[in-house]
């Protein structure tokens, strides 16, 4: 399985994700530059974390319009695998590949820590060699990563299975505390209505080694990559 | 040409973290007269078109396709005919 890692200008997490699948995982991963108009042999799409197009205007919101993302939404349609992590979840929301949207969060601050994600689905791709209810370290690195969808969209989410991580604290408990920017119901990421596409706020590809401090991330990657085998 | 000037704020529902952090240093420096701040975006935008009509409609979809994020943002603007 052939994993690409789409490049904006600005992009600052196609260096780990791109590490990590090829150097931890030792999975095939190839570069994409923003300006490609096909993804024609990828497997599963990663989009970066990052400033893409210096986040002007907003983020995420430039990017969504350049190229390749054209081409990823046509990928997502037809079912392909996409993950978007933190830059790129926005990318995603932007160009209605996920619902809602992120933006300031609550404390104003930049907010770079590891956090504990609760797994709220495991019936996804990506999250299928995991637990409901399994907790994971995993570190942000954001300061508009605030996830916003009104009461409806919300409820919809939550009838879909749609809600994928919830921030939580040691002991699982979706608290107040343990929310890091504000995010509606503590969410940390959330899939479309067939599962394919995920957008998450924390790192997963920065939490792939023990050197790190975590090795959680990986388990959502070896998730994606026996999803896929098992599709073969 | 038309020069649209285009106001972009929170909608009242969305909390405004930048207005509310602008808000509490007003307070502390003493200006307990101020109840609210709201934090947005000014955008203007320069650009053809036939009538005041056309120009209304182009400046929506301009709007909505990409200068605001109408899940969380409200606009409103305002056209002035500009000699071209």
């Amino acid at each position: 399985m052939k994993f690409g890692v789409i490049v904006f200008p600005g992009s600052s997490g196609d260096l780990d994700a791109y590490h990590l699948v090829k150097d931890i995982l030792g999975a095939p991963v190839e570069y994409i530059w923003h300006e490609e108009r096909s993804v024609q042999g990828f497997d599963c799409l990663l989009l970066p974390g990052g400033s893409s197009y210096g986040n002007y205007l907003r983020g995420g919101a430039l990017a969504r319009y350049s190229p390749v993302v054209s081409a990823v939404v046509d990928f997502a349609h037809q079912g392909g695998l996409v993950l978007g992590i933190a830059n790129g979840f926005q990318v995603l929301t932007e160009a209605g590949l996920l619902p809602g949207t992120l933006y300031t969060n609550t404390d104003t601050r930049f907010r770079c820590h590891f956090t504990t994600l609760r797994v709220e689905n495991t019936e996804t791709p990506f999250t299928r060699n995991l637990d409901r209810k399994q907790l994971l370290s995993i570190p942000i690195a954001h300061d508009e990563g605030n996830y916003y969808v009104d009461a409806a969209t919300l409820q919809k989410l939550e009838a879909n299975g749609q809600i994928v991580f919830r921030y939580a604290d040691q002991n699982g408990q979706t608290t107040e505390e343990a929310n890091p920017n504000g995010s509606v119901s503590n969410i940390a990421g959330v899939c479309n209505e067939t599962r394919n596409v995920l957008g998450m706020m924390p790192h997963p590809e920065r939490a792939g080694e023990a050197v790190l401090g975590s090795t959680d991330g990986l388990t959502i990657f070896k998730s994606i990559i026996k999803y896929w085998e098992g599709r073969q | 040409m038309w020069r649209a000037e285009i106001k972009v704020l929170l909608k009242p529902s969305i909390l405004d973290p930048q207005g509310q952090a602008a808000e509490k240093t007003l307070a502390a420096m003493g200006y307990a007269e101020v109840d609210q701040v709201r934090v947005g975006k000014y955008l203007e935008v320069t650009f053809s078109a036939p009538d005041r009509a056309a120009a209304e409609a182009k400046v929506q979809e301009l709007c909505t396709r990409l200068l605001v994020n109408t899940v969380i943002e409200d606009y409103t603007f305002t056209l002035v005919e500009v000699a071209s």
